[in-house]
């Protein structure tokens, strides 16, 4: 057990070690995040909206959360393939589950992290009044949906063994297409129609849906606004959705990860060149 | 022999390789042509060839990196395929490229290393500055990005790295490759000094002539994904009735160690189409 806590740690010590280093970009990358959001709730703002600034608010800020979650997680093999070091991961004694759940530790904490700091600084922007939202409710959605998007990032970090390039290439578009797809800044209702069955197999759609009955938006302009946010209960159609999710796709991550590990040490794919 | 360090048996690896998109032709490396040998505990073994002979792709294998096609290994009674993860807990390796975070200093990387291996990080870190301070590197330079540093300090970095965790077996690719004459020099004695103090068992590959033979006690010439003859630095030399080692290997070989793989008569044997 002490020598799995000490794996786990290894993966955490590198991670924060290495966001120190690489703190300039760390900076650069959290200001363009709070400028995105400030620029996207001030739509709302101009418009006199109070429900529409905090269904842009709520969108980016959950967005900023899972996307850096998802992308962290499914990068984290391309950034061992671009400093040469995966060989070394690949060949201590550590099994995968330790490997991943070390590596997906620190992003969860980076990314809330992260998302204090653009709440804190959009307080700038802002008078961002959540007295009436049910922000604990929200954290456990958050909490929920965080473990479906570890296991889709789990999936997509196996693109880079295939290829670095195309690998980050793909699991950009895949990015792009759950931004589209989940209604982050609209309800799914307005998605062609051809579109629409794709929003319910991502979880960021029912992870959205219940943050904004938590906030006491509702999902669309027709639905009156609450005086307060809905309790925990009103939501547990999505919570169960988005556990299963999380259910299906942490083992169904680790299994395409080991099924991919495998073919790499058959065909030479694990070389920085490979 | 004594216990055996390392069993290679009728080791085989293919590659294939894909060329164009609407008509891909697939083209097949024959790597490791039914490769056997032997290495005893505490012995330092020499694999000596030239670049595209198969000396990395036989320690990939070793290293658990690459599944064989056919054949069989067992490093210090652990089967390779099968016990990986047992295997993983015995060997350490050095390969050419000194693989690190780069931005991260040597400390930062050693103790990364380490904890992967389940090292306490405080012993790991006394045990870091002692090898490092062995293989001559300045105790100042421990907390400086690797980035910062010579090739030749990234390499005793990646030396200390395989050394951490006390493996019985040490897989060298190249080690000293690019090193200055100095450098060389340090990490020779060190390996000598690991072997003759702690009877690790070294796996070596080389172009270096005079290392393999100062080092090893017995060495295999390897070429075009097969074993070609292997003995001690004077078995080798009187079988090809030749004055140096290289001329023995050119003799045996048909092939210069600073040609990519080519036969002396110019065939590149190991690919099918």
């Amino acid at each position: 057990m002490e020598q799995v806590l000490r794996q786990t740690w290894a993966f955490l010590f590198r991670d924060l070690h290495l966001t120190r280093r690489y703190m300039s970009w760390v900076i650069v990358f959290t200001f363009y995040a709070i400028v995105n959001t400030a620029t996207i709730a001030l739509i709302g703002v101009a418009l006199g909206d109070r429900r529409l600034t905090l269904m842009l608010i709520l969108g980016a800020l959950l967005w900023n959360f899972l996307s850096v979650l998802f992308s962290e997680i499914a990068n984290s093999i391309t950034y061992e393939r671009w400093e040469g070091t995966l060989e070394y991961t690949f060949m201590a004694p550590v099994s995968r589950l330790t490997h991943l759940a070390g590596v997906s530790m620190f992003v969860v904490f980076y990314s809330v992290v992260r998302t204090a700091i653009i709440i804190a600084a959009l307080m700038l922007f802002i008078d961002l009044d959540l007295s009436r939202a049910n922000v604990g409710g929200i954290l456990v959605v958050l909490a929920v949906s965080s473990v479906a998007f570890i296991g889709l990032g789990l999936m997509a970090a196996v693109l880079p063994v295939f290829s670095p390039e195309r690998g980050a290439e793909a699991t950009n578009i895949f990015q792009g297409i759950l931004l589209l797809v989940s209604g982050v800044y609209y309800p799914i209702e307005v998605l062609p129609r051809w579109l629409q069955p794709l929003s319910y197999i991502s979880p960021a759609t029912y992870a959205l849906s219940a943050c904004r009955k938590l906030m006491g938006i509702g999902q669309g302009a027709a639905e009156p606004v609450q005086t307060a946010g809905a309790p925990l209960s009103e939501v547990t159609h999505e919570l169960l959705v988005l556990a299963l999710m999380g259910a299906v796709m942490i083992p169904l991550g680790l299994y395409v990860f080991a099924l991919v590990e495998g073919w790499a040490k058959r065909t030479g794919k694990l070389k920085r060149t490979g | 022999m004594s216990n055996t360090g390392i069993q290679v048996s009728h080791l085989q690896k293919f590659f294939r390789k894909r060329k164009g998109f609407l008509r891909s032709r697939s083209t097949e490396v024959h790597a490791l042509k039914d490769i056997s040998f032997e290495v005893a505990e505490g012995e330092t073994y020499g694999l000596l060839g030239p670049n595209g002979s198969g000396k990395s792709t036989l320690i990939r294998v070793l290293a658990t990196l690459l599944v064989p096609d056919a054949g069989e290994v067992r490093l210090l009674g652990h089967r390779i395929p099968g016990e990986e993860q047992a295997v993983r807990r015995k060997i350490g390796r050095v390969s050419v490229d000194a693989a690190f975070y780069k931005k991260l200093s040597a400390r930062e990387n050693l103790l990364y290393s380490a904890l992967l291996y389940g090292m306490d990080a405080k012993s790991a870190e006394r045990r870091a500055m002692e090898i490092l301070e062995e293989l001559g590197l300045e105790q100042e330079k421990f907390t400086d990005p690797l980035e910062e540093m010579s090739r030749g300090m990234q390499q005793k970095v990646a030396i200390t790295r395989a050394l951490l965790i006390n493996p019985p077996l040490l897989l060298l690719d190249e080690p000293t490759t690019g090193l200055d004459p100095k450098s060389k020099r340090d990490v020779q004695t060190f390996l000598e000094r690991l072997r003759s103090e702690h009877g690790t068992t070294i796996l070596l590959t080389s172009h270096d002539m005079a290392e393999t033979e100062r080092l090893c006690a017995r060495i295999g010439f390897i070429a075009q994904g097969s074993l070609i003859a292997e003995g001690t630095a004077d078995e080798l030399k009187r079988q090809s009735n030749a004055a140096s080692l290289d001329d023995a290997f050119i003799a045996l070989a048909g092939v210069a160690l600073d040609e990519n793989g080519k036969s002396a008569n110019g065939n590149g044997a190991s690919e099918k189409k």
